[in-house]
């Protein structure tokens, strides 16, 4: 039990003192080592290690907290450029993405070859209402061809949302090297799967015209 | 052998009530108890068999067969397995007896399942909607009634492939014209006769307070609904002698946008972010719940490393919420903001990890089927372990110092808001409240789930059932999540982190199945039925926010007006969870 009254509060109060000094002490030995503790990428990655000590805000948007790798906002397309600066969209338009949505804001239109009324493998639009994406990344994670990926800019707000906020093919669509820029490891990981997946069929064909 | 035994058991109880038959569906269990006899069988039930803690009553529409099913889960506080048993109702007329006479913690749940499937219970004190408002034409959990986006029974919608085109859904419902107003029904004239009768529930007093109190008028006094301190849209409609508490009332429903209805129009899979939104504070621990429920129905287990994964992003989201949940009822005791920070300090670290895994803060969407979205990216479990080992215990210990001795709390907590432990389990009170009012409740271990028989912990339990308790026993309750975390990071094996190949669109054999965790607000149910389809036949939450305001009133009976939102405080509810 307490033996003095306020003696608990005063206990309480060491607490925030310390806090508080926490603060200026933690600047003063950034400052002796002759580093900026604020605006820096290195101070903010300070402020939210498991070491920090003192104030821990990040002033945004004059700093901003990097995202990690698998940070999720809302979808876009990937397209591949070829040496002739021909773009292909990934996407086949299978339509698995608008299945496994769970809020249903993907609208897929098929194309259809003029000839032969098949289906071709490539959309010819491809909508996303951004105001219902719930952003839950599921149509990225079930994708069989790594089209669609969740992006990380998330300063995407807007005047009008009636007329801005569906996104249509063109708004969607990003070169796969933006995508290998902001999923490095995600990206390296698919590239390599896919091109064993490749050599695998390659020594499959080899050994059938061996037989 | 062990199947004898379990025919030889429940023949006791079927030879007490021979009326009753067994639930012999493919996929179901239980019992099918006639409604005459329902009062009688639950009552027995927790007197002579031990099963005194009523987990959940919910309703079920089977519109094909034409009835309609009222189901009840019930547990016995000493542990073990739940006991179903269920009465089977006319879908144009159901009735059944009220059991809030006998488990007062039925009262919110039969008044929901009124709301929102129109089953009318008998003897029911209070028997009104809780959750729509008193205009509300039709009780929109049937099978046969359509909401005014209506597009289709199930998800996926038909016309988003192969030729989709987009059109917004406010386009085909035009703001005022999207709603459907009963016959005659003219919402300008409309007062809300619900408004007076709310307040004629707040019952008069008819004697003083106290002997020693000065003799003034009572009134009714509105906390809330927009007020800081009822942490977020809700209502008390408080009944005053002087400053005292005669009676309370809750109000809620202000953020009700039937959760329900939404899961079972979704496919199974489609649920899992919707969960996220419940308690948004713990989305991982309602991932954790609705998964565990499916794969009981789909018959599946994670592999290994995906258990342990869990557990650890479940006992990092128990500290998360203990802090934040610490941090708001000392806003509530006008403590303002300098403890919330402190806590949210390590809420962010905490948060840092769910992003860098899940790639989101709040809504992580983590848990998948029989597996984990996806396995710990490079260095997360550095981040924990830096966490868990080097940093949270001593912030916790820094929160006790700073809060557990201070004078003003113990005044404002020791002793407020007292709620007993025969009180708490007649309230279904569940988490937090149930252990600090000295019932040692605890899922993780009276029920284990998922590897939690493998940890060494304590169940946290306090006596005395205050206020006072109730933050104590949350510093308790961190200080055994982390002794979990620092086994399973001990103990984390290498390895596949989905059995089988990810799926989209999962198998969910017909029956029913009702799985619970333990999550930092308290015991959290699933109750889905299955008919074999892409989208559940029903999913119900059985939610520890809304269920714990049950004892709320019992709680704040003759203390303080100012005690009210201390108390409230220190149940720790999410309007999210609360009004679904």
């Amino acid at each position: 039990m307490a033996d003095m009254y306020g003696k608990g509060l005063l206990k309480g109060l060491g607490v925030t003192l310390k806090h508080f000094m926490n603060t200026y002490l933690e600047d003063i030995r950034w400052l002796s080592r002759g580093k900026r503790r604020y605006y820096t990428a290195e101070g903010i990655d300070s402020r939210k290690s498991f070491a920090a000590t003192g104030i821990f805000t990040v002033q945004y948007p004059d700093e901003k907290l990097p995202v990690p790798e698998e940070f999720r906002f809302i979808p876009f397309l990937i397209y591949e450029v070829n040496e002739d600066g021909e773009k292909r969209d990934r996407c086949t338009s299978c339509g698995i993405c608008a299945k496994v949505c769970p809020p249903q804001c993907i609208w897929i239109e098929r194309t259809n070859d003029p000839d032969t009324g098949r289906p071709v493998p490539e959309p010819a639009e491809f909508f996303i209402d951004v105001d219902i994406c719930m952003n839950c990344g599921l149509c990225a994670e079930y994708c069989p061809f790594d089209a669609i990926k969740m992006d990380h800019d998330y300063e995407i707000s807007v005047y009008n949302r009636l007329e801005k906020n569906i996104f249509n093919k063109e708004r969607l669509s990003r070169p796969v090297s933006y995508y290998a820029s902001i999923r490095p490891t995600n990206y390296a990981r698919e590239e390599s799967a896919r091109a064993e997946a490749e050599a695998a069929k390659a020594a499959r064909k080899a050994a059938r015209k061996k037989q | 052998m062990s199947e004898e035994v379990l025919v030889e058991e429940k023949t006791e109880l079927e030879e007490r009530f021979p009326e009753i038959g067994r639930d012999e569906r493919k996929g179901y269990e239980g019992y099918i108890v006639p409604a005459e006899k329902l009062v009688e069988f639950a009552t027995v039930l927790r007197d002579e068999f031990g099963y005194d803690f009523l987990s959940s009553v919910t309703a079920v529409d089977y519109l094909p067969e034409d009835w309609m099913e009222v189901v009840y889960h019930a547990y016995q506080t000493t542990g073990g397995p739940g006991l179903v048993y269920k009465v089977q109702v006319d879908r144009d007329d159901p009735v059944v007896p009220s059991l809030t006479p006998v488990f007062p913690g039925a009262n919110l749940q039969e008044r929901e399942a009124w709301d929102l499937m129109g089953i009318r219970f008998e003897d029911h004190p209070n028997l009104k909607r809780v959750l729509l408002w008193e205009g509300f034409d039709g009780h929109p959990l049937r099978k046969d009634w359509r909401e005014a986006f209506y597009e289709g029974d199930g998800k996926p919608f038909k016309s988003r492939w192969p030729s989709g085109e987009v059109i917004r859904a406010e386009e085909n419902n035009p703001f005022n014209k999207n709603v459907d107003y009963p016959g005659g029904f003219d919402p300008e004239q409309w007062t809300p006769a619900g408004e007076t009768a709310v307040y004629a529930g707040v019952g008069r007093l008819d004697h003083a307070v106290s002997e020693t109190a000065l003799s003034t008028d009572q009134i009714v006094v509105n906390l809330g609904p927009q007020h800081p301190s009822t942490h977020g849209v809700f209502r008390m409609v408080v009944r005053l002698e002087g400053e005292t508490v005669v009676d309370l009332e809750p109000v809620m429903g202000y953020l009700h946008r039937n959760h329900e209805k939404i899961g079972e129009r979704n496919t199974f899979l489609m649920n899992i972010p919707f969960t996220d939104r419940l308690d948004y504070f713990n989305s991982m621990s309602n991932n954790f719940g609705y998964v565990l429920t499916v794969e009981k129905l789909m018959g599946v287990k994670p592999p290994e490393r995906a258990e342990y994964i869990r557990v650890m992003m479940a006992e990092l989201t128990r500290i998360l919420n203990h802090m934040v949940a610490i941090g708001f009822l000392l806003n509530d005791l006008g403590a303002f903001f300098t403890p919330l920070l402190y806590a949210f300090e390590e809420r962010e670290l905490i948060l840092d990890i769910f992003e860098a895994v899940s790639g989101s803060r709040m809504m992580c969407n983590y848990y998948r089927f029989a597996g984990v979205a996806r396995d710990l990216p490079e260095g997360v479990f550095e981040q924990v372990k830096n966490l868990v080992l080097y940093r949270l215990p001593g912030k916790v210990n820094d929160l006790d110092t700073f809060l557990t001795d201070n004078e003003i709390i113990r005044a404002r907590a020791i002793g407020i808001g007292v709620l007993t432990a025969e009180e708490a389990i007649a309230h279904s009170a569940v988490g937090p409240v149930l252990r600090a009012s000295g019932v040692p409740y605890d899922v993780r271990r009276a029920d284990p789930y998922g590897i939690y028989d493998r940890f060494d912990f304590d169940v946290a339990v306090r006596y005395h059932g205050d206020i006072y308790d109730r933050y104590l026993i949350r510093l308790d309750e961190m200080r055994q999540s982390i002794r979990i975390l620092e086994q399973v990071i001990q103990d984390i094996p290498e390895g596949p982190i989905q059995e089988g190949k990810p799926q989209y669109q999962v198998r969910v054999p017909a029956g029913e199945a009702y799985g619970r965790v333990e999550g930092p607000k308290g015991e959290l149910g699933f109750y889905v039925v299955s008919n074999g389809k892409p989208n559940p036949w029903r999913y119900h939450v059985r939610a520890p926010s809304f269920i714990n305001l049950s004892a709320l009133e019992v709680m704040c009976k003759n203390y303080k007006i100012a005690d009210v939102v201390s108390i409230l405080g220190s149940i720790d509810i999410v309007l999210g969870e609360t009004d679904r």
